[in-house]
C-alpha cells in the first residue's frame, strides 16, 4: 500500500548546523493495517509523517503510495492525492470560526462536492464519531476528546484510504485516549482504512497496532510485528518503550528467588505471548487438579493481539496432581518453566 | 435653550457638514478595507522562502512603509494632481476620497498582516492537508479565523479616518472639520467649532460601537 524508499529530510540552516530530521528511512505499510511509528521527542516523528503527504519535501527518497510516486507529483495531482489522505493533529487544528458541522464540511467544499451531497456525508460522518445532537456547537464548547471527534470526522470527510495521526492523542487524558483509540480501530475496521499513528506512548501502540517500527535519530532502528517486538526487543530504546507498559523485566525477581521460600511444590514461570484462548488458565488449573495456586508476580498486558506477559506462581499439593497439571500447561501456547525446591 | 448657547450654528449647515463627513469617511473606509486587505494579503502571503516573494514583499513593504511615514496632511498636497485626474476636481468630499484612502490603507495592511500572523499554522497546514488551494486557503481559513482582529483593525482605522476627514475639511473639501475651521477659526463663532466637536465625537462612538459589537459577535473563541 505505502511503500517508503530511502526517505531523508535534512533542514538546511545558514547559521546552525544541517539537521537530518529524516534519515535514509525504509518501510513498507500494507493495506488495511494500523501501522504505529514510536519514538522519543525530535526522532523524527513528526517530520516523518509529514513527508508522506508532502506537507514537507523531502530531500531524498521515494514514497509511493498505491501504485502513485508521491514525491514525483505536481502541485495540482498532489492536492487532489491530499484530498484521499486524512490527517489528524495532536492540537486538533479545527477553525474556532466554523461549528462542528462546518468543520467537517470543510474537506467537502474544498474537494468541490455539492451541497446537499456535503449535508449528507457531514451527518453521516457525526453519527460514525458519536457527535450527533453537537452539530452546531462551536469547538471552543467542546472537550478535548469532542474536538478530536471531529478532527477523526473531518479527515474521513473525502473517503481517504490513508489516515495519518500525529500524536492524535496526546493532549488527552488516559479515558478520552482510550476512546478515540477505539474509534479508530473500530474505523479501520469498518472502513479498511490505513492508519498510521505516530506516538510516544507504548500503550498506545499496544492497544491498536499491528505492526511497529521504532524511530531514533531519523532511522527507523527496529520494526515486526508488535508482539515480536514487546517480546524480543532488540534495541535498548526498545526495550525502554517495552518498559513504560510492562516494567522493568530485568528488576523482576528471577524464579529461584522465590524457590527458596518453599518448603515444597514448584514455582512455575508462565509466559503469555498473544493468549486469547489461555485466559482463564489459572482457574482452570485449579478446577481441574487438586493443587493450589499461590500467584507471586506478574505482569500481564492486553495487546490487539491478546495478552503479552510473564506470571510467577507456586503450586503445591501432590505431586501426581502437579506433575498432571503441568502437563496440561505443556500442552497449551502459554510458555512454561518449572524450578523445583532444591 | 439651545439656540442660546449655540447662537451662530445654522442647522442645515451642520447637517450637510455631517452628511459630508459621514459620506467620506464610510467611502473611505470601504476604500482601505479592500486595499488594505489586498495589501495585508501580499505582505503575509509573500513573507517566505524564495527569491519572486522576497522581491514581492520587498517591494509591497516599501510602497507600504513610504506612504505610512508621509504626514496626512502633505499627502494630501502631493496628491493634487492625482486627485484633479482621477476624480476631475480638487475640492468637495469626493475630492478627499483618494488621499483618506491611500493615507489609511497602508496603516490597515500592517494591522492585516499581524492579524494574519496571529491565525493558528496548524489550521493552515490542516487544510494544505486536505488539498486545499492558496484561494482556499485565504477565503475559509485565514480570513475568517483573522475576522475579530480584522474588525477591530479596521474600526481603530476608521476612527483615524474621521480625524483625517477634518483635516482634508480644511483645505476644502467639506464635513465638520471644513465648517468648524471656516465658521469658528475664520469668523471666530466658537460655538460652532464646539457643535462641530459634539457630532464628531458621535460620529467616532458610532463607528466604535459597531465595530466592538461586531467583532464581539464573531469570535466563538
Ligand atoms: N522546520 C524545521 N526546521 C529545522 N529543523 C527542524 C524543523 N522541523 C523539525 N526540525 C528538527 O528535526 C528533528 C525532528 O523533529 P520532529 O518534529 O520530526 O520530531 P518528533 O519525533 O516529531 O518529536 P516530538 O515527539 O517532540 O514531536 C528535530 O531535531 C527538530 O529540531
Ligand atoms: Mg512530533
Amino acid at each position: 500500500m505505502i511503500s517508503i524508499k530511502n526517505l531523508s529530510k535534512i533542514y538546511k540552516s545558514k547559521d546552525k548546523m544541517d539537521v537530518t530530521a529524516v534519515d535514509n528511512l525504509n518501510l513498507s505499510i500494507n493495506k488495511g493495517e494500523i501501522f504505529g511509528v514510536i519514538g522519543y521527542s525530535g526522532a523524527g516523528k513528526s517530520t516523518f509523517i509529514r513527508l508522506l503527504n508532502r506537507l514537507e519535501e523531502p530531500t531524498g527518497g521515494e514514497i509511493v503510495m498505491d501504485n502513485k510516486d508521491m514525491t514525483s507529483l505536481n502541485n495540482q495531482s498532489l492536492r487532489n492525492e491530499r484530498q484521499k489522505i486524512g490527517m489528524i493533529f495532536q492540537h486538533f487544528n479545527l477553525l474556532w470560526s466554523r461549528t462542528v458541522f462546518d468543520n467537517i464540511a470543510f474537506p467537502l467544499e474544498i474537494a468541490g462536492v455539492a451541497k446537499d451531497e456535503r449535508k449528507d456525508k457531514v451527518n453521516e460522518l457525526i453519527q460514525l464519531v458519536g457527535l450527533t445532537g453537537r452539530e452546531n456547537y462551536y469547538p471552543s464548547q467542546l472537550s478535548g476528546g469532542q474536538k478530536q471527534r471531529v478532527g477523526i470526522a473531518r479527515a474521513l470527510a473525502n473517503d481517504p484510504k490513508v489516515l495519518l495521526c500525529d500524536e492524535a492523542t496526546s493532549a488527552l487524558d488516559p479515558q478520552t485516549t482510550d476512546d478515540i483509540l477505539d474509534l479508530l480501530v473500530n474505523i479501520n475496521r469498518k472502513l479498511g482504512l490505513t492508519i498510521i499513528v505516530i506516538t510516544h506512548e507504548m500503550h498506545v501502540i499496544k492497544k491498536i497496532c499491528q505492526r511497529v517500527a521504532v524511530m531514533d535519530n531519523g532511522k527507523v532502528i527496529e520494526q515486526g510485528e508488535v508482539l515480536d517486538v514487546f517480546m524480543h526487543p532488540k534495541e535498548k530504546t526498545t526495550r525502554r518503550f517495552v518498559q513504560q507498559v510492562m516494567g522493568d523485566q530485568e528488576e523482576q525477581s528471577p524464579i529461584h528467588y522465590f524457590v527458596k521460600n518453599y518448603q515444597s511444590g514448584k514455582v512455575l514461570r508462565l509466559h503469555f505471548v498473544g493468549e486469547t484462548a489461555n485466559q482463564a488458565l489459572i482457574s482452570k488449573l485449579v478446577k481441574t487438579f487438586n493443587v493450589e495456586i499461590n500467584i507471586l508476580q506478574g505482569n500481564i498486558t492486553q495487546t490487539k493481539d491478546g495478552a503479552y506477559g510473564t506470571l510467577y506462581v507456586h503450586m503445591d499439593g501432590n505431586k501426581e496432581e502437579i506433575q498432571n497439571a503441568i502437563h496440561y500447561i505443556h500442552q497449551t501456547s502459554v510458555e512454561l518453566e518449572v524450578e523445583d525446591h532444591a | 435653550m439651545l439656540r442660546e448657547l449655540f447662537p451662530n450654528v445654522v442647522i442645515e449647515d451642520l447637517k450637510v457638514a455631517a452628511n459630508e463627513t459621514f459620506y467620506m469617511t464610510g467611502i473611505s473606509v470601504l476604500g482601505t478595507l479592500i486595499i488594505g486587505i489586498l495589501l495585508g494579503l501580499m505582505l503575509f502571503l509573500t513573507d517566505r522562502q524564495g527569491k519572486t516573494y522576497k522581491i514581492l514583499n520587498f517591494i509591497t513593504a516599501t510602497i507600504v512603509n513610504v506612504f505610512r511615514a508621509i504626514p496626512f496632511i502633505i499627502l494630501i498636497l502631493l496628491l493634487f494632481p492625482f486627485t484633479d485626474w482621477l476624480m476631475g476636481t480638487i475640492r468637495g468630499p469626493k475630492a478627499a476620497l483618494p488621499a483618506l484612502i491611500i493615507g489609511a490603507a497602508p496603516f490597515y495592511a500592517r494591522l492585516v498582516e499581524i492579524a494574519l500572523k496571529e491565525v493558528d499554522k496548524g489550521v493552515v497546514e490542516a487544510a494544505r492537508a486536505m488539498g486545499a488551494k492558496t484561494r482556499h486557503i485565504i477565503f475559509k481559513v485565514l480570513l475568517p479565523e483573522s475576522m475579530p482582529a480584522l474588525i477591530s483593525g479596521i474600526t481603530v482605522t476608521a476612527i483615524n479616518l474621521i480625524s483625517y476627514t477634518a483635516m482634508a475639511g480644511a483645505i476644502g473639501a467639506g464635513g465638520l472639520g471644513d465648517l468648524a475651521y471656516r465658521k469658528g477659526f475664520q469668523a471666530w463663532d466658537f460655538d460652532v467649532v464646539f457643535a462641530c466637536t459634539i457630532l464628531i465625537v458621535i460620529i467616532v462612538f458610532i463607528f466604535q460601537f459597531i465595530g466592538d459589537f461586531l467583532s464581539k459577535k464573531i469570535d466563538k473563541r
